[in-house]
């Protein structure tokens, strides 16, 4: 399987990957603090993006809750800390498959009640919304007074219990986002994938050719699910607080699925190219209305959105699927 | 409690669903014809009103005198909308639809944020603590007269689908896309035309619930999501059914603020939603299609 990862990839795909795996690795040694935070918000969104791509990008369900998951994965890890001291790689063992089960039972209903389209979509801001004000007013985790992490002032990182600067973050993301690259790209060849992306076409047909079309959107949802809650755990931990209002809700998935859209549904550079895309702009909007000394509230996301309707409205399929035709970095015609 | 305050709420909380339900007729006029979900439309209708609020500090008209115009406005707000800046998205997938709307929404709510600031806005009028008392039972006069407006917007524009010439030939685009094009139906003028219409609903809407709550420039999204889980409920696409989903979730939520948590009423209306969606996807009136 390893083999085959680079089958059909011309040369100059590959000299890019590796030039991005090596400034990647050896980021946190020129970068400066700020770019270095800068960088972890680029990867968490690649990462969950990636996650999200599973659902949407491979086997075509459209999901606009993904903020459950991350707040499933964070509360779960951020309670199990601080209620039993119980570190976040252990804390992981509940996280994910809490994430994931919550992820099948939402599978299941749609599927099962046949809820497609605009229908499902609907169906999972209905669940992380529920979660969203379910969480309000759950006390153990706090309520909506907020859950919050010890902080104290670390003299070394702490890769098992994720205490530490940016750089611990850092690594701890980039791992995960290249992972997830990798890991999709073998989804993608193997059978499932073929499998996802005929449902995603058309699902009529695929079922008439015998693809078990219900098993497989659930497979699909299930592993998006359990990604996406890793990035919940790093969240938390990152953070060190978490506010039902702020991690349920619906801004929050809705940027989670900026990055891969404008970057490139169903591609797997999409995501992480979107993340640097749009992440960037909004460093460099701030920066620049900084410099002009316009300081209103609202101005930067009013850019933003502009930006966000260009670039939709130019490039429909995103910006990856552009870029690759115009340089060809994809071998294979799609 | 004594009964009468279990009728009061309930009657304020159908009053107020009535509202809701002329704004969620906007959402389902469009999506039935258009087939585009307005994920901005929640932020569309706080445009509405802040145009009150304006027109109100300037003139200190009557909310309700205001309607006219301020529909008015906002269809030509969505008719240029859809013409210059929706239509080509028709035919591209959902999430791209998704994308192009939260967009504008993002930038409408900000714009809005920039000139009036994050305060919360409202208008006072002079009956705002009037109120009806019929029996046990006290109405407020506001809720009751935005109610009766909503009525007769909504009465008012399905006697025009039913009963116009204009209002049929967009049916028939709803019914069939392909079959209006050959017999000669320019369209993307009656597309343009319905997205004007919901909004010219949803800027009723606004306008009355003015009189009813506060206005900030952050609360585009709730209603956004309020507005989809009345028209679910109801039966997307169908007209009566999204006053009555408006009535069912008014009073769902009326009653669970008094029963259980304030905060915790939408948890409600969401529960609502997800047993429609698995029981009766096609919603309380919509028929089943395949």
């Amino acid at each position: 399987m390893i083999a085959h990862l680079f089958d059909g990839l011309p040369r100059r795909t590959l000299l890019l990957l590796a030039l991005l795996l090596l400034i990647g690795l050896t980021a946190p040694l020129y970068a400066g603090d700020y770019l270095l935070t800068v960088l972890v918000v680029i990867l968490y969104f690649a990462y969950v993006g990636q996650a999200w791509n599973i659902m949407m990008g491979f086997a075509g369900q459209l999901s606009l809750g993904h903020a459950l998951y991350v707040g499933l994965g964070a509360y779960t890890a951020a309670a199990l800390y601080v209620h039993f001291g119980i570190g976040p790689w252990i804390g992981l063992f509940a996280a994910v498959p809490i994430a994931a089960l919550a992820g099948a039972v939402i599978g299941f209903l749609a599927f099962r009640f046949r809820v497609g389209g605009v229908y499902f979509a609907i169906l999972t801001i209905a669940f992380a919304e529920f979660a969203r004000v379910g969480f309000d007013h759950f006390g153990w985790i706090g309520a909506s007074a907020g859950l919050f992490l010890p902080v104290k002032q670390f003299t070394h990182n702490n890769l098992w219990l994720l205490r530490g600067n940016p750089t611990l973050f850092y690594y701890v993301l980039l791992v995960a986002t290249v992972a997830a690259f990798v890991g999709c790209r073998m989804l993608l060849q193997s059978r499932v994938g073929y499998f996802w992306r005929a449902i995603r076409e058309d699902e009529e047909a695929a079922r008439a050719l015998g693809i078990n079309t219900f098993r497989y959107k659930m497979l699909a949802v299930v592993i998006s699910a359990a990604m996406t809650s890793f990035a919940g755990v790093v969240f938390a931990f990152y953070y060190n607080n978490l506010f039902p209002e702020q991690v349920f809700n619906i801004g929050q998935s809705i940027e989670i699925i900026l990055a891969p859209i404008v970057g490139g549904v169903g591609t797997l550079f999409g995501p992480i190219l979107g993340a640097f895309v749009l992440t960037g702009l909004a460093e460099t909007l701030t920066r620049i209305l900084e410099v002009v000394g316009v300081d209103l509230p609202g101005a930067k996301q009013v850019f933003y959105g502009i930006c966000l309707l260009l670039v939709i409205m130019a490039l429909p399929d995103g910006i990856w699927p552009w870029l690759s035709e115009r340089f060809k970095l994809t071998g294979r015609p799609k | 409690m004594p009964l009468s305050i279990y009728l009061n709420v309930a009657i304020g909380g159908i009053l107020t669903g009535l509202v809701y339900g002329l704004m969620a007729l906007g959402l389902s006029v469009i999506f039935g014809v258009v087939r585009v979900v307005n994920f901005a439309h929640g932020e569309m209708m706080t445009v509405a009103m802040y145009i009150v609020i304006v027109l109100f500090s300037a003139f200190h008209l009557d909310p309700l005198v205001m309607l006219v115009p301020v529909a008015a406005a906002m269809f030509c707000f969505g008719y240029v909308l859809q013409k210059g800046v929706i239509n080509p998205f028709i035919t591209r997938p959902e999430h791209s639809q998704f994308l192009l709307l939260v967009g504008i929404g993002l930038v409408i709510s900000n714009v809005l944020l920039i000139v009036f600031g994050p305060d919360a806005q409202n208008v006072q009028v002079g009956y705002a603590f009037d109120s009806y008392q019929i029996g046990p039972v006290i109405i407020d006069a506001t809720k009751l007269y935005a109610a009766i407006g909503a009525i007769v917007v909504a009465s008012a524009l399905y006697v025009f689908f039913q009963y116009t010439r204009l209002g049929t030939a967009i049916r028939a685009c709803a019914d069939n896309y392909t079959g209006a094009l050959v017999v000669g139906l320019d369209v993307k003028h009656l597309y343009a035309l319905t997205f004007g219409l919901g909004l010219a609903c949803v800027g009723a809407a606004g306008t009355m619930l003015l009189l009813i709550f506060d206005v900030t420039p952050s609360v585009g999204p709730a209603y956004t999501l309020l507005a989809f889980v009345i028209v679910i409920t109801g039966g997307l696409g169908s007209m009566p059914g999204a006053l009555i989903g408006g009535v069912l979730i008014g009073l769902t939520e009326a009653m669970a603020g008094l029963l259980f948590n304030p905060s915790a009423k939408s948890m409600f209306s969401f529960a609502i939603l997800v047993l429609v969606l698995l029981f009766r996807p096609q919603g309380i009136m919509g028929k089943r299609t395949a």
